[in-house]
């Protein structure tokens, strides 16, 4: 095998690299040369305390972070060998690649299954619609509730299912890879490990980042985990990544070790 | 006492709650008692004063309809109250106020919209902050000084369009009203539609967005369609406005009632109509003078029906959040 070889399988188990990435709003820096690789296919946790900039790193992957005034970003997020910050890249085509799931569900007030084709829509999908939204409901594990009741607002349903209705509609466009903004935190438990076995699912055709204030929830559904934590300056930076049985049961450093066995944060 | 001061009402921790030495309902509950009469009478005075000017109309046209069936007012097309033959169409009228303000929301939705969109989805929080209020200027411009803009300049540049239509424009035209009417009512739309845009949660924007949506699908797909009722009430709003909005359409749109939709035209609009009326000198009791309150009665119906309209329209297609 040549060294070109093995990098290719590198970069085939690779789903982003971040590199040097720092974060500002404003004058303040909330993100300190953040460098670590995300693995395809597997359940990465972003875990820390509150404020160490867990989801803002989170939106910097797919560029949703630059929609709120005042935000800079340095260095590289690199998805496919491709720096997503080139000034050559289009950012709504990398959100249509890196699809997300946000804190509380957020349905458009529309009916179910204008909800999923949205972004069919906007993305101009040419192909069967109807099979496209059965498609993604299956795939976020909604078909069976909601198949004979599609054009009914998707505000009729109740948390859980409103939130794996926006997971359908991020499925719908087929992306890559799916960032989770703390997507159980508004969910009753049921709700919360529907969810996370979703999240075991959704991992043999996509990749998932999930950022959780909840270290069983992260021990429950990832694979991989990263740590973050804060300076006093509140500047977040990582602390370690590793395998999450790894991270918590014989975490490198002190400070992961303090985190996880709840001496902090 | 941690505090300096003395209190009305003194705290002693561990007393019973019905307090000994005063007797708590003539404090309390009288207080609440007037204070609850005086917003009631407040709101009453303009129930009341609706409920008076319905009943003044009705009244008033009553003696009027006595002459004249309702039929022959609503379908006739022939506005002549004093000039002999005398005849009593009311349609000329009807059409003149429509054509003016048709005209006017062909020019204050889509600008009206478009400024709402700019201003909720585009404009930088210091360009908003600059730009509501001046566009809240324009909503406070006295209605005569648009009259004669219309009148002064409107008119002479429109006169000066080399095209043959606009060459035998007469000086009082349904045209230049409607323009600087749309533009009159701007602020009322772009006002309206911008609060109702600024209402959409955050999060749905968030969602396009990470769908891939463009800043513009994101206006157009998701904070419209989230927004239409406020937008649709806007339009209602600025609609009902045009109806009844007086002093310009007096001054620049003529006073010919005519039953036609061609904007170059001079037209009279039943609030113009009304106006001439009781400027003139037509005696207090007269049929000449009961057509003002048969045509202000008819002004205040078509006025409600566009609101019991908009709501349903409302109703039907507004998505809730």
């Amino acid at each position: 095998m040549t060294t070109a070889d093995s990098a290719e399988m590198t970069g085939a188990d690779t789903a982003l690299k971040v590199r040097n990435l720092n974060a500002y709003y404003g004058a303040f820096r909330a993100l300190k040369d953040v460098s670590f690789d995300i693995p395809r296919n597997k359940v990465t946790a972003l875990i820390g305390p509150s404020g160490c900039g867990k989801s803002t790193l989170l939106r910097c992957f797919n560029r949703m972070n630059e929609l709120i005034p005042g935000a800079r970003i340095e260095g590289e997020v690199l998805f496919n060998d491709e720096n997503v910050y080139h000034p050559a890249i289009d950012p709504t085509e990398v959100r249509y690649r890196i699809g997300m799931v946000f804190q509380k569900p957020n349905p458009f007030p529309k009916s179910i299954y204008d909800n999923v084709a949205f972004g069919l829509r906007i993305n101009g999908y040419r192909g069967d619609y109807d099979e496209a939204v059965e498609r993604s409901l299956r795939g976020a594990a909604l078909w069976d509730e909601v198949k004979d009741r599609l054009h009914e607002s998707g505000f009729a349903l109740s948390g859980g299912q409103q939130q794996r209705l926006c997971i359908a509609r991020a499925l719908a466009v087929e992306p890559e890879i799916i960032l989770m903004d703390e997507p159980a935190s508004a969910l009753d438990p049921i709700a919360t490990l529907e969810i996370e076995s979703l999240m075991r699912e959704l991992i043999r055709d996509y990749t998932v980042v999930v950022v959780t204030h909840n270290m069983q929830q992260a021990a429950r559904v990832s694979d991989k985990t990263a740590f973050l934590n804060m300076d006093e300056d509140r500047a977040g930076y990582l602390v370690e990544t590793g395998d999450t049985h790894q991270i918590f049961t014989n975490p490198a450093d002190e400070r992961t070790e303090a985190y996880i066995t709840g001496r902090f944060g | 006492m941690l505090r300096g001061g003395s209190w009305d009402r003194e705290p002693s921790h561990g007393a019973s709650l019905l307090r000994s030495g005063r007797s708590a309902p003539t404090r309390g509950a009288a207080t609440g008692r007037v204070v609850h009469l005086i917003f009631f009478l407040c709101a009453l005075v303009s129930i009341i004063t609706t409920v008076g000017i319905v009943l003044s109309l009705l009244i008033e046209s009553l003696g009027f309809f006595r002459e004249v069936s309702v039929w022959e007012f609503l379908t006739g097309t022939r506005w002549s109250p004093i000039l002999r033959p005398r005849s009593y169409g009311v349609l000329p009228l009807v059409s003149g106020t429509l054509l003016v303000a048709f005209l006017a929301l062909a020019v204050a939705v889509p600008c009206g919209l478009g400024i709402a969109i700019y201003l909720s989805e585009y404009a930088p929080d210091r360009v908003r902050r600059t730009l509501k209020p001046i566009l809240e200027v324009l909503a406070g411009v006295p209605t005569v000084v648009y009259g004669y803009f219309a009148l002064t300049f409107v008119t002479p540049q429109l006169q000066n369009i080399p095209l043959p239509m606009f060459r035998d424009l007469l000086v009082f035209n349904a045209l230049s009203a409607g323009i600087v009417m749309g533009v009159m009512i701007i602020p009322m739309v772009s006002s309206l539609s911008e609060d109702a845009m600024v209402a959409v949660p955050r999060s749905l924007r968030q969602a396009a967005y990470a769908l891939g949506a463009t800043r513009i699908e994101v206006a157009l797909r998701v904070v419209v369609p989230a927004a239409v009722s406020g937008i649709v009430a806007s339009f209602i709003l600025a609609f009902s406005r045009a109806i009844g909005e007086t002093m310009l359409v007096t001054i620049a749109a003529g006073a010919t009632p005519r039953l036609t939709l061609n904007p170059l035209e001079s037209i009279q609009t039943m609030t113009a109509y009304i106006v001439q009326l009781a400027l003139g000198e037509a005696p207090h009791g007269s049929l000449e003078f009961q057509t003002i309150f048969a045509v202000g009665l008819l002004l205040f119906m078509l006025t409600l029906l566009m609101n019991v309209l908009g709501h349903l329209v409302v109703r039907r297609v507004r998505e809730e959040y």
